[in-house]
């Protein structure tokens, strides 16, 4: 990663245009050509240092539902533990951390009834008590990463 | 949302094409006009159902590997004034009431906090020891060891 691939992933986390040529309007600003911006983005999409480029939907805005879920999953098991979680579409992100607690994932799904139910078959499935801590309040939302 | 919101959404919620004409791509492979694609995406932003368009990078990746989310326990009538500050400091991510499970977890004010290293975390912790003050009466930093998983949102196609 150079200082022209920190720049696009800086210039590139909001506001990319609705346009004809959306690409075309960022080269500008990055004093690159279009064909090269391309090629950039490409190569960070393939070698994971930006996991996604497009539109972040807002499932709640959307009439979904999202909670995050937390599972104190035995060491021995957590293996198995996690295949049968991330089995489940409806599991949008799974976290390991270092915790008793130490399965974080989040459910984003298009009815509030969906999180309940997709809970209730991971702890039949698991033999383990879920967490569900949708949340009560958000106060923020936000950071830019600087690369 | 309509049925076309609901193409739109699952055409794009992967990702936006890598080429020079992006939107119009999608608006062939969804068989409608680029000006209509336009106009219900632009929509979208504007009512926040799409919060950003852009890229998302991945924090290791740029050598921001220790991700703590951190779990304080404060007074619920508390809760709006300091979780508003909390949310306001600069290294904090995402800052949410959630529901505690007593007696096994007593937290209900969560903030992801992201640093380079495990020092950095735990000098910003220390900022927000003091924010919270006497209000604060337990808390916790689970440090993140793997993704096992991120996809994102998945709608399913509209049948």
């Amino acid at each position: 990663m150079d200082k022209m691939d920190r720049k696009i992933i800086n210039t590139l986390q909001g506001d990319f245009p609705i346009d004809d040529h959306p690409y075309q309007i960022i080269a500008e600003k990055l004093n690159i050509e279009e064909d090269e911006l391309l090629k950039r983005l490409e190569i960070l999409l393939d070698n994971r240092t930006l996991t996604r480029f497009g539109p972040m939907y807002d499932i709640q805005k959307l009439g979904g539902s999202f909670s995050l879920c937390a599972i104190r999953v035995p060491s021995e098991r957590f293996e198995e533990v996690t295949d049968i979680v991330n089995s489940f579409s409806e599991v949008a992100h799974n976290y390991e951390r270092e915790h008793e607690f130490n399965m974080w994932y989040v459910l984003a799904t298009e009815s509030l009834a969906q999180i309940d139910k997709t809970n209730h078959s991971i702890e039949e499935k698991t033999g383990l008590k879920v967490y569900n801590m949708p949340k009560i309040q958000e106060f923020f939302v936000g950071l830019h990463f600087q690369a | 949302m309509d049925d076309l919101d609901r193409k739109i959404i699952t055409a794009t919620q992967s990702g936006l094409p890598l080429v020079k004409e992006p939107y119009n791509v999608i608006a062939k492979e969804l068989n409608i006009e680029p000006e209509l694609l336009k106009q219900r995406m632009q929509i979208m932003l504007e009512k926040k159902q799409i919060r950003r368009i852009g890229a998302v990078p991945n924090h290791y990746k740029l050598g921001y590997t220790a991700n703590a989310m951190s779990v304080w326990n404060v007074p619920d009538e508390m809760i709006k004034e300091l979780g508003q500050q909390l949310g306001a400091l600069s290294f904090v991510s995402h800052c949410y009431e959630r529901p505690r499970f007593l007696p096994e977890w007593p937290y209900n004010l969560f903030a992801m906090l992201h640093g380079k290293n495990k020092e950095e975390v735990a000098e910003k912790v220390q900022e927000v020891i003091t924010l919270l003050g006497e209000h604060c009466s337990g808390y916790e930093l689970l440090y993140s060891k793997q993704i096992l998983k991120k996809t994102g949102l998945r709608l399913k196609e509209p049948s």
